[in-house]
């Protein structure tokens, strides 16, 4: 039992990072990113990338190296996410939101076979691979890497919520969300807010990414397919758009996937997310903590 | 007037694909004075305002601020030059909080004592908003929004504030309570270009006005002479 909610919060964490860039970008500018869960992947493919070039000297996989190429991944993979909105969805955003929906759909293919092409599409091992000596908590398998993991991911998911709720540029996205042409009222640069989400979301992208590499070992070009999807479904468990939400929706669908293949079998864990998602969609769809209305007319 | 001008708008050409919405408009509005547009539903006031603050591209003429050209200026730029617009509708941020509100007014202000002085001050001048400060902007009421949103065009000290029909869909005591905050920040040095269908308030307090149709000036002269001039008094202030 608690082995199982174990596992469903690690593998929760990581679909809360993922989910976050989704809700944020949505949020923003109420575009479904379903390129997003293709920076995951570009984040694992740069932390491979990197740790192949150190070589040898990262041997050991220690979490410091490690920690350095998460750095150095995540800026990757958020310049990635400025360029990306800027030449694909920019040119799109007053358009009906189906040509961005096709856009965003044509971008997802062309980073994923762009990376087959440039990586090739075999699978890659890991050069590094966390695996460690386990803690036994009441009578669950808990190694230290994943207690890491998931140190770095809560720290991540802190600092973004606190970009959002107390910086400057935070709160200027969340008026953006509600109505952009005030924001340029204000002063607001609303490109450059776009921006700077986008930046945040992929990098939190990336650094799931990473990690996703390091502890599971192998990397390929479509690795960012599922848990885009995944991602998608947590980010509308929390109610899309949703900040808070994305990371309880997150950790709600790993403790589902959890236990729903402990009781299933683990052939059932993908069927059991879209169950839960179409569940959802149509009994409450607006989400866990779904956007209250309170505006008066 | 005053011999300097806040802002000198000159034979503006707007167009919203065919529809020509500004043709040939031309007006201004001197350092320290209250200028009133007037004119029906579709003559062009929204679209004057938000050529100047950038929001909308001019197609011809100029916009001169404070002796700057700014004609099709970047927003941000337009509010850096002093010039706050407070849009029609007011357009609160719903979910955000009263002081969120108006901290977004300072959005473009480096110095945070700066916007924390200046919203002390926006909470004596209006301390309704002091009471709600934790209060989501969209639970306030229609009044209680249009305070907000003045108050929020405070935080950014504006040099000129350019109020679009902030009399809309208010009680007539709070209009007048509008019209006189209005009047109380252009004695503080604060030129004002006042957009409003509600005509006799709005003269009430101007000391020029404008009567603008189908994208063009009709009329304009002292408030003083519009306000019993019969073309007026008939279109506008009704019998
Ligand atoms: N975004 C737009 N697209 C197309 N036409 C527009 C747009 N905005 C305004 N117009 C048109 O431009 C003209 C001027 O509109 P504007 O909003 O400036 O009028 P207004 O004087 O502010 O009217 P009101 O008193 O109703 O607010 C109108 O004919 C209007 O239909
Ligand atoms: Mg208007």
């Amino acid at each position: 039992m608690t082995q199982l909610i174990w596992n469903g919060i690690f593998i929760g964490a990581f679909y809360a990072l993922v989910a976050l860039g989704y809700s944020m970008v949505y949020g923003i500018i109420k575009l479904l990113n379903f390129a997003h869960g293709d920076i995951y992947m570009l984040g694992a493919f740069g932390g491979f990338a990197m740790l192949t070039a150190f070589g040898g000297s990262v041997a050991g996989g220690s979490i410091v190296a490690l920690l350095i190429v998460l750095v150095l991944s995540m800026l990757g993979t958020g310049m990635f996410g400025v360029v990306l909105e800027r030449v694909a969805y920019r040119p799109v955003r007053t358009a009906p939101r189906l040509n961005a929906l096709i856009t965003a759909v044509g971008a997802s293919f062309t980073i994923e076979y762009g990376t087959s092409l440039v990586a090739g599409p075999n699978p890659e091992v890991y050069p590094v691979q966390l695996s460690g000596s386990a803690l036994h908590v009441l009578d669950a398998h808990i190694n230290i890497q994943q207690i890491v993991l998931v140190g770095i991911a809560v720290a991540l998911m802190i600092a973004m919520n606190l970009w959002v709720l107390r910086t400057r540029s935070g709160r200027a996205m969340r008026a953006i969300s509600q109505d952009p042409k005030a924001c340029l009222y204000m002063g607001v640069n609303v490109d450059g807010v776009i921006s700077w989400a986008f930046f945040i979301g992929s990098a939190l992208a990336g650094a799931a990414g990473v990690m996703a590499g390091a502890y599971f070992g192998t990397v390929n070009f479509l690795m960012g397919f599922i848990i885009g999807l995944k991602a998608f479904t947590a980010a509308v468990i929390g109610g899309i758009g949703n900040i808070p939400g994305a990371v309880l929706g997150g950790i709600l669908l790993g403790l589902l996937e959890s236990f729903g293949t402990a009781w299933l079998g683990g052939q059932w864990r993908d069927v059991f997310t879209f169950v839960v998602l179409i569940l959802l969609l149509t009994v409450r769809p607006t989400g866990l903590l779904g956007e209250r209305v309170t505006e008066r007319v | 007037m005053s011999t300097a001008n806040a802002l000198v708008i000159s034979d503006l050409n707007v167009r919203y694909g065919h529809v020509q919405a500004l043709s040939g408009l031309s007006l201004s509005v001197g350092e320290g004075e209250i200028v009133a547009v007037l004119g029906n539903n579709g003559a062009g006031k929204t679209t004057t305002l938000a050529t100047v603050s950038g929001v909308v591209r001019a197609v011809g003429g100029r916009v001169t601020a404070f002796g700057k050209d700014i004609t099709n200026g970047k927003p941000w730029d337009i509010v850096g030059a002093g010039i706050v617009h407070v849009p029609e509708g007011r357009r609160i941020f719903s979910r955000l909080s009263v002081h969120e509100n108006l901290q977004m007014g300072g959005y473009l202000v480096g110095d945070r004592a700066a916007i924390a002085r200046r919203t002390r001050r926006v909470y004596e001048l209006f301390p309704r908003l002091g009471e709600r400060r934790k209060q989501e902007g969209g639970t306030l009421s229609g009044g209680e929004q249009q305070m907000l949103a003045v108050g929020r065009a405070l935080i950014a000290e504006p040099r000129l504030m350019m109020l679009d029909e902030p009399s809309m869909g208010l009680a007539p005591l709070v209009v007048k309570d509008i019209m006189g905050v209005i009047k109380a920040i252009n004695e503080t040095g604060t030129s004002v270009l006042l957009v409003e269908q509600n005509a006799r308030a709005a003269l009430a307090i101007a000391d020029r006005a404008y009567v603008i149709e189908t994208g063009t000036v009709a009329l304009s002269g002292r408030a003083a002479d519009l306000a019993t001039d019969s073309r007026v008094v008939d279109a506008y202030l009704g019998a």
